[in-house]
């Protein structure tokens, strides 16, 4: 699989990462060379394999829902970037 | 209390010599933290550590003095000091897991595992370097520099890379910076370097320890384990780092045995399986011949030598590298700068998103996000990330298949002895495939341990991989204490 500029462009928006524009053609051929190398995947006949998304083969416990922890937002919010009235804070996003 | 040892001899213990002399008072625990300060103080070119905590040792290294002189009850690691991977959250100390986005992130809560490890009275020195996110198998991707492996090559000064991703943890304990240290394995982090220094790490089957409060990487993949000098020192303190955690769902509600009571020395008719896919095109004669040696030892010793086949191995890496991106793309993406860590600021929030992500996630972190995304993304999900589950069926049916027939499975830990900085490191593909041997195991969810087993021409140490039935560990410990007598490995890197 051959990826150009433009769907690398795509994949950064849809990761949220900033990629400069002069950097695209050089990522591109990186990643290219690393989907080539996983599309040796396609010798393999998988017809009727279940896939498999995880090794327990068993049904996760569920417990009761109750609120077990919490109650220190202050100490929450010692690791943010900003924060203000209990908050964290961002950007403007409604005009 | 004086010590009748000097301090070398301290930081040369064993986990077990160190509980024996602690039991006998030939020293104290706030004695034991010291001589291991002071040799951290003294390597600290290798870059092992990212943060000490000399106050909280020592302030540990006491209560566990106290607790021995009031003849309270003692834990499994009591006063035995430990260096913990800088992927498991520390209440009030530094976790970064390699990461600038997660510089200066002091967590607020204490990792399942690590409270467990301080539960059984073992004390903190410090967090040591990995490569970031744990994405890596050279420590080379850490935003805090690379970390050097205490192993030269004979005849040559070059510097070489204790592999990755616990390469801070492998490191520090084969330089005795530390008795032991916590690592985690997504696929082969434990085992590959503790192949590259000469040192015993044991991967547990999936579910054995909690992951919570553990930075995630691939949920499905990831777990923790321990890294020692000897496989008894890995059955200690895997004793006390598993167990049921209601906090994580995939912790298995099993008891935990006394993994020491499975090293008995006998592997009479056990069937010991030596796979042919394993057996790689090109593979150095040293690892191949030391593959050999392996088996003759432990047939030597009684076992059943058997050629098994797990015909899916060649398609695990790509496997691994679709399913590890996708899940870590998803865990990633709460690093947006809202929270914790770092923010780089922009004119919309994703602007800001955009700017933290690019400035915050290195290189090779960057390429796994966005690998991820891709295969997950519309019109490509079945062809990638759907084809790779199905494929990871397959690899796990192979070793359900295999172990009807044999009890443990005998390989090498990795394709080559420890490598320099800029050998092998710019292909990305060529660095994956150094997990080629481990990675299978991550998949499959099951238990691998890797021995040191001897040294090469270049007198670097070379690791034999034992792969288990999940949560048989107990056979790993049995059947790796018989390759580690039998190859009496003793050896050191010179100088430490």
């Amino acid at each position: 699989m051959s990826l150009d500029s433009k769907t690398v462009a795509h994949i950064a928006m849809l990761a949220r990462i900033k990629v400069p524009e002069a950097e695209l053609p050089a990522l591109a051929k990186e990643l290219s060379g690393i989907m080539t190398w996983i599309e040796q995947l396609n010798e393999v006949d998988t017809t009727g394999v279940e896939p498999m998304a995880g090794v327990l083969h068993r049904n996760l416990p569920q417990r009761e829902d109750k609120v077990t922890d919490g109650g220190y937002a202050d100490r929450i919010l010692l690791n943010a970037p900003d924060a203000a009235h209990g908050f964290f804070t961002v950007p403007k996003v409604v005009e | 209390m004086s010590s009748a040892l000097p301090p070398s001899e301290l930081t040369g213990l064993t986990i077990a010599g160190a509980l024996d002399g602690l039991a006998k008072r030939e020293f104290s625990a706030v004695e034991l933290a010291q001589a291991h300060l002071k040799a951290m103080e003294k390597h600290r070119d290798l870059n092992a550590y990212v943060v000490e905590t000399p106050d909280k040792a020592l302030a540990m290294a006491k209560a566990s003095d106290e607790r021995r002189a009031k003849g309270e009850a003692l834990g499994a690691l009591e006063g035995v000091p430990l260096a913990i991977k800088d992927l498991f959250c520390t209440d009030g100390v530094q976790t970064t897991a390699g990461s600038h986005i997660l510089e200066g992130f002091k967590p607020p809560y204490e990792s399942t595992v690590t409270a467990n490890l301080w539960q059984a009275g073992a004390v903190m020195l410090g967090k040591v370097n990995m490569d970031e996110f744990a994405m890596g198998s050279s420590n080379l991707t850490s935003h805090f520099g690379g970390v050097t492996n205490p192993w030269r090559r004979k005849g040559d000064n070059k510097r070489l890379v204790p592999g990755g991703s616990s390469g801070g943890s492998a490191s520090a304990v084969a330089a005795r910076m530390a008795l032991a240290a916590t690592g985690t394995d997504t696929g082969g982090s434990i085992r590959q370097p503790a192949a590259f220094t000469g040192i015993v790490g044991i991967k547990p089957t999936y579910g054995r320890c909690s992951r919570w409060g553990i930075v995630a990487f691939a949920s499905s993949l990831d777990q923790a384990g321990p890294m020692a000098r000897s496989v008894k020192d890995c059955a200690i303190m895997l004793g006390a780092m598993a167990g049921h955690d209601p906090k994580d769902s995939t912790s298995v509600d099993l008891p935990v045995p006394d993994y020491t009571r499975a090293l008995t020395g006998d592997v009479r008719g056990l069937r010991v399986g030596i796979p042919k896919e394993y057996r790689l095109d090109g593979m150095s004669a040293e690892i191949e011949k030391l593959w050999a040696q392996g088996a003759e030892w432990l047939k030597k010793a009684g076992a059943e030598i058997k050629e098994i086949s797990l015909p899916h191995t060649k398609y695990a890496l790509p496997t691994y590298y679709i399913i590890a991106p996708a899940e870590a793309s998803s865990n990633l993406a709460r690093y947006d700068g809202v929270r914790f860590g770092l923010r780089v600021p922009g004119e919309s929030l994703d602007d800001m998103y955009e700017k933290t992500r690019a400035e915050g996630f290195g290189k090779e972190v960057r390429r796994r996000i966005m690998i991820g995304t891709y295969v997950l993304s519309a019109g490509y999900y079945d062809a990638y990330y759907l084809k790779a589950q199905k494929l990871r069926a397959l690899i796990a049916r192979d070793f359900e298949t295999a172990f009807r027939d044999v009890d443990v499975i005998l390989t090498p830990s990795t394709p080559s002895a420890a490598f320099a900085e800029g050998e092998n490191t710019d292909d990305p593909v060529q660095m994956y495939l150094n997990d080629v041997f481990t990675v299978t195991v991550n998949l499959a969810g099951l238990p691998g341990i890797s021995v040191p087993a001897g040294l090469n021409a270049e007198g670097l140490p070379l690791g034999l991989q034992l792969i288990g039935r999940a949560f048989d560990e107990e056979t790993l410990f049995r059947v790796g204490g018989v390759l580690e007598s039998s190859a009496s490995f003793t050896a050191k890197p010179a100088g430490y």
